[in-house]
């Protein structure tokens, strides 16, 4: 194996993990409040579609991104709506509007192009350029495997400093974490749960919606249908394993993004079709296992350690 | 005369169900006075609270805050207007530190940036201020119950209240955490801050408080005065009929032991152990009580003779045959009742109903299923005669049992396991925190069940006056030992109970004599 082929296979890693590192960071600021965003997938859809729509309309790629953003918060203010106000289940809503932003999307689409596939040779899509790093992209190996991604695969490392600065450095941020562990005491000192449930909510979606874009503007230039393949998920899992810590749930995200990117490589060995599909999911499912066992055992030491500490304070007062 | 800080007058509140819980109350605190509120559960005294903290609203009737009338919408309001409150099960999130608690919601720092440091210092001052120590910087998972307490306390301080609620503050805490609250309040009394202290134990509020409003079903029917204040007064005011606190008890005619514990050790995950080779035994138609400072293995034995908790060496049987293998229903079936110590965890699903609660023990039980179907004729009969007999108070059975008061909750759980047909009954702390009426009726069912029906009662307990009222043997158990036992409960009092809870005093095997 050559050291070009490596090359090659880490850059591909980052490149498929960036959209799941915006997923996770998106459902990490929805976790430190306390609930689980399902909704990630129909946030990228929509917000993919219309940034693809507004770009080749304006030609203005800003304009783009912010009408794919303002999508995503559209729908997610509805969400937010039906949840916090109408106390319709979440998760349930999450699910059924994933399930109509898939066709609703589909039917957008066919609208305006016609064809249910994708929007190529239809809209001219604006893309997000790749960036050459300097210094980086002139140090060995590193600099082949970090430089020359696309703008979003950047703009997605900012965010995860972006996203612990909210949560651990910002009042607004000290409130998610309260009303996500208690949120009768938040509510006690005059915090309302429903309205820092809403901005976490808001605050996540417009973070997935530029992972949506990544892969209608950034890996592609045109919308194709579910187009997202179960990334919302995915990237759940990545922030729910790694606690809802940001930098955790990146790191995370690139772990599955390497076990995609082993799939992909795998095409030259593996000639079985249905098994190649499946390989990414097998592999997501047994790190789940792995990483799930290892922070299981960490909390039991954890616990037992606490436990002790609490004993030797017993022991001294007595 | 004292300022009057708060003046609640002719408070009235009726429920959307048309339950009248509060009618024309007035009640008044003033500034460097603590005001004892005392009342049955359901007697009005949390309603009362809530309208002043501004959780609840009332239909008639005025608040006073410093001779000003005031209007208070929610409890943010009331924080402002310098009611504060201290709730019974706290308000503190877990995973923040103490500073980060005490600030929530007024955090310091520029702009949207929270700055902690400033936080760790506003804590400190208070802490300082208060003479409430604190590490600001612990996370509050990680500090005891009294600590978290004095956490609850700054927070509300912090934010310059007043006149401070406590909610039964003492129900949580150990005798030594008592002993500095009291010290802590008391201080705060000399600093003109009026403090309205809800409590059940007659002994703490005659300590610590200068006056007392006692309420009955959503009436006031006393004040009383430090000077006046008494056991007899209070809790004659407190249930509207005298609560004989000794009770007359007749001869025990023990049978054969029904519960044998033997040589039982039990071991923690940290190694620590908690029951250290105990053997005793329980007859039928006696009750023992075992008495100790919380900490001391009681609780383990009463987890260990029903299943919740495995024994790492020793033995329990139940009627003759060993538990040892069976899981808890097994056990159950082997004639045993348990009444938990935390009734909201084991003793019934919060939110299914009264009948739910009462006949989930019996979904399995002949008498009340028709091959798989439960026989729903025989199973509300059973439910209506337990409400008749066991004096619950509610709406409908249908209602969830969460609605109810705590006392009549736990008679809710006294109803099913007494009549579960079990001949043992471990009762775990059975009238804590509830009023003196249910509590001075589930005593008198102890006596009648173990008296004439023969039952075999073990009873652990926290409360002194009830172990020894109750008990024909007593137990006095102390790290994880059993240090005492005594047979004539006549020459038992407190202070000799003290010297062996507290492990001053220790009697030889001949001493403690059979423990069956």
């Amino acid at each position: 194996m050559s050291l070009e082929y490596i090359e090659t296979f880490l850059f591909t890693a980052v490149r498929i993990a960036t959209p799941i590192m915006y997923v996770a960071l998106c459902s990490t600021i929805a976790l430190q409040g306390g609930l689980t965003n399902m909704a990630a997938e129909s946030m990228m859809l929509i917000s993919a579609i219309t940034g693809v729509i507004f770009s080749a309309i304006s030609q203005n790629l800003l304009i783009g991104i912010l009408a794919g953003m303002m999508s995503s918060i559209l729908i997610t203010l509805f969400l937010c709506f039906a949840a916090f106000v109408m106390k319709v289940d979440l998760y349930l809503m999450s699910i059924a509007l994933n399930t109509a932003m898939s066709g609703a999307t589909i039917y957008i689409m066919y609208v305006l192009t016609g064809n249910k596939a994708n929007t190529a040779g239809y809209f001219a899509s604006l893309q997000m350029p790749n960036i050459q790093i300097p210094i980086i992209k002139d140090i060995p190996i590193i600099g082949n495997i970090l430089s020359g991604h696309n703008g979003f695969t950047y703009l997605a490392i900012i965010m995860i400093f972006v996203v612990w600065f909210i949560i651990f450095r910002t009042k607004l941020g000290l409130r998610i974490r309260a009303v996500g562990q208690n949120p009768q005491a938040a509510e006690s000192v005059g915090i309302n749960p429903s309205k820092i449930y809403t901005i976490s909510f808001v605050m996540a979606s417009a973070i997935a919606s530029l992972g949506g874009m990544f892969l209608s503007m950034g890996y592609q230039n045109m919308f194709i249908r579910d187009m997202t393949g179960g990334k919302g998920f995915i990237g759940m899992a990545a922030a729910t394993i790694a606690g809802a810590s940001p930098v955790g749930s990146a790191l995370l995200a690139v772990v599955f993004g390497v076990a995609d990117a082993v799939t992909h490589y795998s095409k030259l060995y593996i000639t079985d079709a249905q098994f190649l599909s499946a390989m990414p999911y097998i592999i997501t499912t047994v790190l789940l296992f792995i990483l799930s066992y290892i922070r299981l055992k960490n909390s039991e030491h954890d616990m037992r350690k606490r436990k002790a500490a609490a004993l030797k304070a017993h022991e001294e007062n007595v | 005369m004292a300022k009057e800080l708060l003046k609640m007058e002719g408070i009235t509140k009726i429920y959307g169900n048309g339950f009248m819980a509060n009618k024309d109350i007035t009640f008044t605190v003033n500034e460097g006075e603590i005001h004892a509120l005392l009342g049955e559960n359901g007697a009005g005294k949390t309603t009362l609270m809530k309208i002043l903290f501004g959780l609840e609203n009332c239909q008639q009737g005025k608040i006073y805050l410093n001779g000003q009338e005031a209007h208070i919408e929610n409890p943010l309001d009331a924080i402002a207007k310098g009611v504060g409150m201290v709730h019974q099960h706290f308000m503190l999130v877990p995973n923040l530190s103490v500073a980060e608690n005490v600030v929530l919601g007024i955090e310091p720092g520029p702009g949207q940036i929270f700055d902690k440091k400033t936080a760790v210092r506003m804590t400190e001052e208070a802490s300082e201020k208060f003479q409430l120590k604190v590490d600001p910087n612990a996370l509050v998972r990680d500090i005891s119950v009294g600590l978290k307490q004095k956490v609850e306390l700054l927070k509300a301080l912090i934010r310059g209240v007043k006149v401070l609620i406590l909610d039964e503050p003492t129900a949580v805490l150990t005798p030594q955490e008592v002993r500095e609250l009291f010290v802590q309040l008391k201080t705060l009394r000399e600093n003109g801050y009026g403090i309205i202290f809800i409590s059940h134990k007659l002994d703490e509020v005659m300590e610590l408080c200068d006056s007392a409003t006692i309420l009955r079903h959503g009436r006031v029917t006393g004040f009383v005065k430090k000077e006046e204040m008494n056991e007899i007064v209070l809790s004659k005011l407190i249930v509207g009929r005298d609560v004989v606190s000794t009770m007359e008890k007749k001869e025990s005619t023990a049978g054969d032991t029904v519960l044998k514990v033997r040589n039982v050790t039990y071991v923690d995950d940290i190694g620590k152990k908690l029951v250290d080779d105990v053997s005793f035994g329980v007859r039928a138609g006696e009750i023992v009580g075992i008495a100790g400072v919380e900490g001391n293995g009681q609780n383990e034995i009463s987890e260990i003779i029903t299943g919740l908790l495995h024994m790492t060496k020793g033995t329990v049987s139940i009627n003759g045959k060993e538990t040892t293998g069976l899981n808890i229903s097994q056990i159950r079936k082997l004639g045993l009742a348990h009444i938990s110590e935390d009734r909201m965890t084991y003793g019934c699903a919060q939110d299914m109903s009264i009948y739910d609660n009462l006949s989930s023990i019996y979904l399995d039980n002949p008498k009340f299923t028709k091959g798989v179907f439960v026989n729903q004729k025989a199973l509300n009969q059973y439910v209506k005669d337990c409400i008749e007999e066991f004096e619950i108070a509610c709406d409908s059975e249908k209602s969830p049992i969460r609605m109810l008061s705590g006392g009549n909750i736990q008679k809710v759980i006294v109803a099913r396991e007494f009549t579960s047909g079990a001949n043992i009954i471990i009762a775990n702390q059975p009238t804590r925190g509830i009023d003196v009426g249910t509590a001075s009726l589930i005593h008198r069912l102890l006596q009648k069940y173990t008296r004439e029906k023969g039952f075999a009662v073990l009873l652990i307990s926290s409360d002194l006056n009830e172990v020894m009222n109750l008990s024909d043997r007593l137990l006095i158990m102390r790290d994880g030992k059993i240090a005492a036992q005594f047979t004539d409960m006549k020459k038992v009092n407190d202070e000799l109970m003290g010297e062996y809870m507290l492990g001053i005093k220790k009697m030889t095997e001949e001493e403690r004599g059979d423990l069956h």
